[in-house]
């Protein structure tokens, strides 16, 4: 772990849908400048556990600390807590009629109060940042899978968050387009971004990753480096599950 | 070109004239056979001089006219009326929090009622039961009566034509709007309404077809229309050929709204087909 304070501290999360429990005490740290990887079986709750913390769900029990500060407190102003996170969705979830700048430049002009002219030229900037100048005035749907996602990252960028929230992004990808959307991430990771990520990607997971935590049935089975976690896994389940990606 | 290619161009081509020469000659056929049904009935030369006397028709028609102008002012309002207030009602009924509880009920029980009752019953309450309590203040002319009870009916049915466009926008665009931070009214102006109503603007425009011809009700209250004028023409003449230069210039009304809204499903279907 890092010697600074966590940026987001996760304690015992607890989360149920119509009584089905769907994270079971859950408790994560993840500390300044940390990429952390969630991998888990489908239905294990590394999705809910992402929109948990982004106050996408109602959490039953347990506390989500940002900075320390607690945002699951009912009482606290939901939307100005999410404005510190940025998140990204397995499908993409783009404003159909919106153009990709408007897209990316939504959230800095009516949120953060940028004026148009500021919020455009950061738009631009993000766009390029993730090499689609050329496609600002394009509508989603004129994009591939692979553009689509780029743009979404970088709206989530658009206002510089504390923390970024990525939910299988690369999941609903043509495999020749999964490549550039993960470079892109790589890219983030190395420029001293806080991350945490849901994916099926064990290679992607294993070079950029500071630790892994491996989600079965709503709880934190295991977690480490990424190294001891996906080459030395202690537990039984953690080793069934990377069996079937490594055919090992 | 091989050969093959010119071949089958040449095959096609003719495919295609053979098909126009057929689909002529059918309706050709077919319209001769309607022809001859219809004037060969025994009645036919009483209904001709009754329904479709030419003259007659024709004399009538600046009476029809300036009674369809009153019925195109009527449209043009209400219908700017019906988009504005049938939004209020969509937006009230959609709106969360116990706060909104008494309003969000009252809108839903304004609509169950005003989609139940019949626009001619509407008319008849509003147009006769509105002035009879004697306010000082109320309107009294037919014209503006007659226009409030379409406005009351019609705004329910956009209403509801407005909350399902609004239902339709996918859970995940909120939670993508969410999570950039907006709050819910600007969820709903930014994300939500632009996306609700490119997808209902068909179902809209086909209600408003709908809207052209029942503006010629109004009529019962004793606007003079051009429904009204028909009656009055036919009165005078003592021939029905009046009522069917009417209808002739409602259906003429009717068919570029129509087209537009054919116009307009299509290019949201190719849209949605693209995403």
């Amino acid at each position: 772990m890092t010697a600074t304070a966590p940026v987001l501290s996760v304690r015992k999360l607890v989360k149920a849908y119509y009584g089905r429990s769907v994270l079971d005490g859950v408790d994560l740290d993840v500390g300044e400048h940390e990429v952390v990887v969630l991998i888990g079986a489908s239905g294990s709750g590394k999705s809910t556990l992402l929109r948990c913390v982004d106050l996408l769900e109602d959490i039953d029990d347990g506390q989500i600390l940002l900075d320390g500060r607690d945002i699951s407190d009912p009482r606290i102003d939901a939307d100005a807590a999410r404005r510190a996170m940025g998140m990204v969705f397995q499908s993409f979830n783009l404003f159909p009629h919106m153009t990709a700048l408007a897209n990316v430049a939504l959230a800095p002009r009516v949120v953060h109060g940028s004026t148009r002219h500021d919020a455009q030229e950061r738009g631009h900037e993000l766009l390029a940042r993730v090499g689609l100048s050329d496609k600002a005035d394009a509508y989603p749907d004129k994009l591939s899978g692979g553009q689509q996602q780029r743009v979404a990252i970088a709206r989530a960028l658009a206002y510089e968050p504390r923390l970024l929230l990525l939910d299988e992004i690369t999941s609903a990808l043509d495999p020749e387009l999964v490549g550039e959307v993960l470079t892109l991430v790589g890219e983030l990771a190395a420029s001293g971004r806080t991350i945490v990520m849901a994916t099926h990607e064990m290679a992607f997971a294993r070079d950029v990753a500071a630790t892994v935590c491996f989600l079965d049935g709503g709880r934190i089975v295991e977690s480490g480096s990424a190294k001891q976690v996906l080459t030395d896994p202690q537990h039984d389940r953690t080793r069934q599950f990377l069996r079937r990606f490594t055919g090992r | 070109m091989t050969t093959e290619a010119i071949d089958r161009v040449a095959y096609r081509q003719s495919r295609a004239r053979r098909s126009t020469l057929i689909a002529l000659l059918s309706t050709m056929v077919f319209a001769a056979v309607l022809l001859f049904a219809v004037t060969s009935s025994p009645g036919w030369p009483r209904v001709r001089d009754s329904f479709f006397d030419l003259r007659i028709g024709w004399d009538s028609l600046p009476a029809l006219l300036e009674g369809l102008w009153l019925n195109i002012r009527v449209l043009v309002v209400c219908q700017v009326l019906i988009l504005i207030f049938g939004l209020c009602l969509a937006a009230v009924r959609t709106l969360r929090g116990p706060v909104w509880f008494p309003l969000r009920a009252l809108a839903t029980g304004y609509v169950d009622l005003f989609r139940g009752l019949p626009l001619l019953i509407c008319l008849y309450l509003v147009g006769f039961g509105l002035p009879g309590l004697r306010l000082s203040g109320l309107p009294t002319s037919p014209v503006l009566l007659g226009g409030l009870a379409l406005v009351l009916i019609y705004s329910a049915y956009v209403a509801e034509v407005l909350r399902a466009g609004i239902e339709s926008v996918h859970p995940s665009q909120l939670a993508a709007a969410k999570s950039l931070g907006l709050n819910y009214r600007r969820t709903m102006r930014l994300v939500v309404l632009p996306q609700a109503t490119r997808r209902v603007t068909p179902a809209l425009l086909n209600d408003f077809v709908a809207l052209q011809k029942d503006c010629g009700l109004i009529s019962v209250l004793g606007a003079v229309d051009a429904v009204r004028a028909a009656q009055i023409q036919a009165a005078t003449t003592y021939n029905f050929t009046p009522y069917v230069m009417a209808g002739l210039l409602f259906v003429a009304l009717a068919v570029p709204s129509a087209r537009l809204a054919d116009w307009a499903s299509k290019r949201v279907g190719i849209r949605q087909g693209a995403l």
